[in-house]
């Protein structure tokens, strides 16, 4: 019998290290993989990290792949990613909005693009060391997208858009493991990256300072405007829009006497509106750009733990099917600086029932 | 579980032929001595040089005196265009060069032009060729230096070298052309094409990596960039990498004795792949000049494919190819070559590089076509615009 075969993509993390690894252990023919999505910068005199095509994780990955004696190639998505998560993320900022281009890579990038050229190459599935575990469910009929059992680094949320036909085709071996264990493994297989830090901020942008990004990669003018409270005066100078965000207290730049957080951005004046902590909790929402997992479509309402943002606690909600195939989202109790441009997940138990994005 | 590997990437480098390991294994362990040194072993190292040094002057129709080893291919380029251009910069600072160039000399005129040079890349037609009347128009009355490749490491077009030289040299402007791919594949000879300087590279031709060697003509007047020592005539300096020179000189010798042969197996080798690849899958495009062409060279575009999955489903099967020069895989941009004979971005993407060499037997081929017409045809399945080009027919 021929192996099934895997591309995994390798970022030269412990993950998806370890993920390769496991995934030889299971008797798959294994293919490593680095996406290359970082712009091309070449400045004369200061060394690219890497060398010849790029950053440091090409290195890591490459030399872990040959230490489990896999192939290893690196593969271009360029394009791609600069069109539906670079693009993205800088459009979303400039309308107003506080994107997630985790979610925005793994749904166009890693689950479409690697994917279908996985297939297109004829092999069979696409792995990646994310802490989520797929099944498929004898009751529910249905690939199962379920929490890692890692709680804490659990990445669900980042992978609701997947679908059924995307969910038979990946592997997340790594699910089931224990970041303890993971690095762990690491270690017994001397993979050299058993110590490598997690990585934490937007891999696009340098020191996680987004809004000097979107400032430097825009044609659009970015014009300062004014801080006002919920009922329009005006109570200072803000620098631009998108460098606030919803729920932000800190960095506002003014002083005001007392707490002010920012409740909304209001893009077609211009304003960046403060309240206080009452002001920025809500009890109701409405997400659109659906995707759900759990059953095929949402026609009744549902109870739901929902979760608002990547680190946000869940909260118990109800979920309703409105027209155009939105959902509203109504909390049992109010929700701290619900976000437009996030995510919006909803979960039964373990279980992913899908998600949305917040209007 | 071992595959066989066909390897059809010689452009790219060569197994070091086993007369050549021969020649060069005493000179790292019997005969270490330093070749500055004044006692025997040193004395035999110093020999050992200045016959690599005769038999390459021998192959390229110089004087010994007029070679000079380097750490690579690259270090010859670049010595050549930046050496040139800053110790010929009170008489002019125009250089000429092409938009086919190998990054070794391109990325050293983009270099130059950074600090004060002025470049002009002479376009190519759509078959990769440049030709001796746009030279000659270029030409400026403060060009110092025109450099131009002798054969094209992608698409194995070979320019007219001899005729450039011969505008050079009238117009007394220095000629300096990359010879790596060349080497081997073409007889060169220095004097007859009018060439003052001359790129080598030892591991395109059954040689060892990390050895290369630029001739320069007597009398061109050119700056030495690594100091440190009296080696390679006060030009040069570094102990000489002795096995590595010794076996560029074997190399060599053996490359320009046999290039006849040589060239007979490899043009029937190319022109057999050429024949198959065209007969048997639709929309591809040959790229580079169907005749003046390096005898091992083989270069198609297919429509509606990236080339970068087309290497890797090669690489599954056991055949080793390319998608352009080894040094781009690395970016997997679409090559400037492909882009500078006139291919959209898109069909750019899309090719393959097949270089044989003495290895390659009929069998090799009839392999390859086994697998190619099969997975160009599985990627294309996955293209959209190949299904509605399809249905369209």
């Amino acid at each position: 019998m021929t192996k099934k075969k895997v591309m995994i993509g390798m970022s030269g993390g412990v993950d998806s290290s370890v993920a390769a690894a496991i995934l030889l252990e299971k008797g798959y023919e294994v293919i490593g993989v680095t996406m290359k999505i970082w712009p091309e910068k070449e400045e004369e005199g200061k060394l690219k990290e890497g060398g010849c095509c790029s950053l440091s994780a090409v290195d890591d990955a490459r030399r872990v792949s040959y230490k489990l004696g896999i192939p290893y190639y690196v593969m271009n998505f360029q394009d791609i990613f600069e069109e539906k998560v670079i693009d993205y993320f800088k459009d979303e900022y400039l309308k107003g909005k506080t994107p997630n281009p985790c979610i925005a890579c793994n749904r166009y990038v890693k689950f479409e693009a690697m994917l279908n050229k996985a297939v297109s190459m004829g092999i069979d599935y696409v792995a990646t060391g994310h802490y989520a575990i797929i099944e498929y469910d004898e009751n529910y009929k249905r690939y199962l997208l379920k929490k890692s059992v890692t709680q804490a680094k659990d990445q669900t949320y980042a992978l609701y858009n997947l679908n059924q036909e995307q969910l038979s085709k990946i592997l997340m071996p790594i699910g089931d493991y224990t970041k303890d264990r993971v690095r762990e493994r690491a270690k017994e297989l001397d993979l050299g990256v058993a110590s490598k830090p997690d990585s934490q901020e937007i891999c696009f942008v340098e020191d996680n300072n987004y809004g000097k990004f979107i400032e430097e990669n825009t044609t659009s003018k970015i014009k300062s405007g004014y801080f006002v409270d919920t009922k329009g005066n005006v109570l200072g100078k803000h620098k631009g829009i998108i460098h606030y965000t919803v729920g932000q207290r800190k960095g506002l730049g003014i002083a005001l006497g007392k707490p002010m957080y920012v409740v909304k951005l209001d893009l077609d004046n211009n304003n960046v509106v403060l309240g206080e902590n009452d002001d920025i909790f809500s009890k109701t929402l409405i997400a659109s750009d659906l995707n759900f997992i759990m059953i095929d479509k949402l026609k009744e309402p549902l109870n739901v733990k929902a979760k608002i943002r990547y680190s946000a606690k869940e909260a118990d909600a109800m979920i309703y099917p409105m027209e155009k195939g939105k959902v509203k989202v109504e909390f049992d109790s109010p929700q701290r600086a619900v976000t437009p441009g996030q995510s919006i997940v909803f979960y039964n138990g373990d279980i992913v029932v899908g998600g949305g994005v917040i209007e | 579980m071992d595959k066989k590997i066909i390897y059809m990437d010689h452009s790219a480098t060569t197994p070091v032929d086993s007369q050549v390991l021969d020649e060069m294994l005493p000179y790292f362990t019997k005969n270490y001595g330093n070749p500055s040194s004044i006692y025997s072993i040193g004395r035999e190292s110093k020999k050992a040089i200045e016959d690599a040094r005769e038999r390459v002057a021998k192959a390229v129709f110089a004087q010994p005196r007029e070679i000079f080893f380097t750490g690579s291919g690259t270090e010859a380029d670049n010595w050549a265009v930046k050496g040139v251009a800053y110790s010929n910069k009170n008489k002019g600072n125009h250089i000429i060069t092409t938009t086919i160039e190998h990054h070794a000399v391109m990325h050293a005129c983009q270099y130059l032009e950074s600090d004060g040079f002025e470049v002009t890349y002479l376009p190519v037609d759509e078959n990769g060729l440049v030709s001796p009347e746009q030279v000659l128009e270029a030409i400026k009355p403060n060009t110092i230096l025109i450099s131009i490749m002798f054969a094209n490491n992608e698409i194995g077009t070979i320019q007219p070298i001899g005729e450039i030289g011969k505008i050079a040299r009238d117009k007394g402007i220095y000629f300096h052309t990359d010879a790596v791919q060349a080497i081997g594949n073409i007889p060169i000879n220095v004097s007859e094409l009018n060439v003052d300087l001359l790129s080598i590279s030892a591991h395109k031709f059954y040689g060892p990596k990390g050895i290369g060697a630029l001739y320069i003509r007597k009398g061109v007047k050119i700056t030495s960039f690594i100091h440190g020592g009296a080696q390679e005539r006060g030009r040069r300096a570094s102990t000489e990498n002795v096995a590595g020179i010794v076996g560029l000189g074997k190399a060599i010798e053996i490359a320009t004795l046999n290039i006849d042969d040589y060239n007979k197996k490899l043009i029937e080798l190319r022109d057999r792949t050429i024949f198959e690849i065209m007969k048997k899958i639709p929309f591809v495009r040959l790229n580079g000049h169907q005749h003046k062409r390096l005898p091992g060279n083989v270069n198609f575009s297919f429509e509606f494919i990236e080339g970068e999955s087309l290497l890797l489903m090669l690489d599954m099967k056991g055949i080793a190819a390319s998608s352009g020069s080894a040094c781009t895989s690395g970016s997997l941009d679409p090559s400037h070559v492909l882009l500078s004979i006139g291919l959209p971005h898109e069909i750019a993407h899309g090719s393959l590089r097949l270089s044989f060499g003495k290895d390659n037997t009929h069998e090799d081929i009839d392999q390859l076509m086994k697998e190619l017409p099969v997975i160009v045809e599985r990627l294309r399945e996955m293209s959209p615009l190949y299904e509605k080009v399809k249905r369209g027919n």
